[in-house]
């Protein structure tokens, strides 16, 4: 009997789980068998490229650039799909041309909502 | 025969190669601890003059740290276990160093890379250079030169895993690192008014002393 073919997956994420609990496993044993712990006041501080740290490592960042990421995505992911299409082109039934249509469809609709919102307006 | 030692439950250097010639590999954890430890020296990605241009030749392919397991410049303190000082530290800059320092876990190592690194070097007289990093912060190894070629930092890291290969994990002789009362907290120096404060730390550094003979 021979073994599956996607069996050496399962060996793979095995090895992947077990290797670094191995090494993380055996850092916390010789830190409990040996080392003792060096806290410190600096040491424990945000790092802050040596600088004194000032306010709270916590802080909210701007998500003003979620619209150039989700423009990005809409050519991006035309981009992978639309390429294996081309190059299937010829042997592909039509029901793949009309899902593809339909997929570009609904980019093509986001596009439109950005360009209505104004969000192609860099100046 | 009479006067001979009792034998020694150590094993002799020329037993272990003898064993060795035969395929069987004799080790301690101390000996596998430091020699997977000196394998693995990771420096802190850390310029601060010329000195830096010839520590990052000694990173690139033509001199190539990386026979050393030292290539993984790490740009965070928390991940590195070498602070190679390379350059002139400003006293503006000491400050930050120092930091540097405390935030690295232990076992770390200090190299003092360069003339400015161990003594302020040609701009020792000015009024604005740290005289030497060892003030603050305890260093290893001190690589002489202006600045140092890629080989002298190279010759550095051989005697620093040298070193490492020396230390004991167990008695009397722990390095500072292992022993649970000694702090690795060092005082890190405010910038002043006119200098820094405090100018050195006593327990690393303390200028040296003249002492007049009596009747001399």
């Amino acid at each position: 009997m021979s073994p599956h073919p996607y069996a050496f997956l399962a060996v793979f994420a095995a090895v992947a789980v077990a290797f670094p609990l191995a090494a993380l496993g055996l850092a916390q044993l010789w830190f409990r068998l040996f080392q003792p712990a060096k806290p410190g006041d600096t040491k424990n501080a945000v790092y802050e490229c040596g600088l004194a740290p000032t306010g709270d490592s916590w802080i909210q960042f701007k998500a003003h650039y979620y619209l150039y990421a989700i423009l990005f995505l809409i050519f991006d992911v035309e981009l992978h799909f639309l390429l294996p299409f081309a190059v299937a082109f010829t042997t592909l039934p039509a029901g793949a041309l009309l899902a593809m249509l339909v997929f570009i469809l609904m980019l093509a609709e986001g596009l439109v909502w950005a360009w209505h919102r104004g969000h192609l307006e860099w100046t | 025969m009479s006067d001979a030692a009792p034998p020694s439950p150590e094993i002799t250097d020329a037993e272990r190669a003898e064993l060795r010639r035969h395929g069987i590999l004799l080790t301690s954890i101390e000996e596998l601890y430091n020699w997977g430890r000196s394998n693995s020296v990771w420096p802190l990605q850390f310029g601060l003059a010329c000195c830096a241009i010839e520590m990052i030749a000694a990173s690139m392919a033509r001199f190539d740290i990386a026979r050393f397991g030292s290539e993984v410049f790490r740009p965070s303190p928390r991940q590195a276990d070498l602070l190679i000082v390379s350059g002139t530290v400003t006293k503006k800059m000491a400050p930050q160093v120092v930091r540097l320092w405390n935030q690295m876990p232990e076992p770390k190592y200090c190299f003092a890379m360069g003339a400015c690194a161990i003594s302020g070097g040609p701009f020792k007289q000015g009024y604005n250079v740290l005289k030497g990093i060892d003030r603050y912060i305890p260093v290893d190894i001190y690589i002489p030169g202006c600045p140092p070629r890629p080989e002298a930092l190279l010759h550095a890291l051989i005697t620093l895993q040298e070193k490492i290969r020396g230390q004991t994990i167990s008695g009397r002789d722990v390095p500072r690192f292992l022993r649970p009362d000694a702090t690795c907290d060092y005082p890190v120096p405010e910038f002043g008014a006119h200098d820094l404060e405090p100018p050195q730390n006593p327990d690393v550094w303390r200028p040296p002393a003249l002492v007049r003979k009596e009747g001399a």
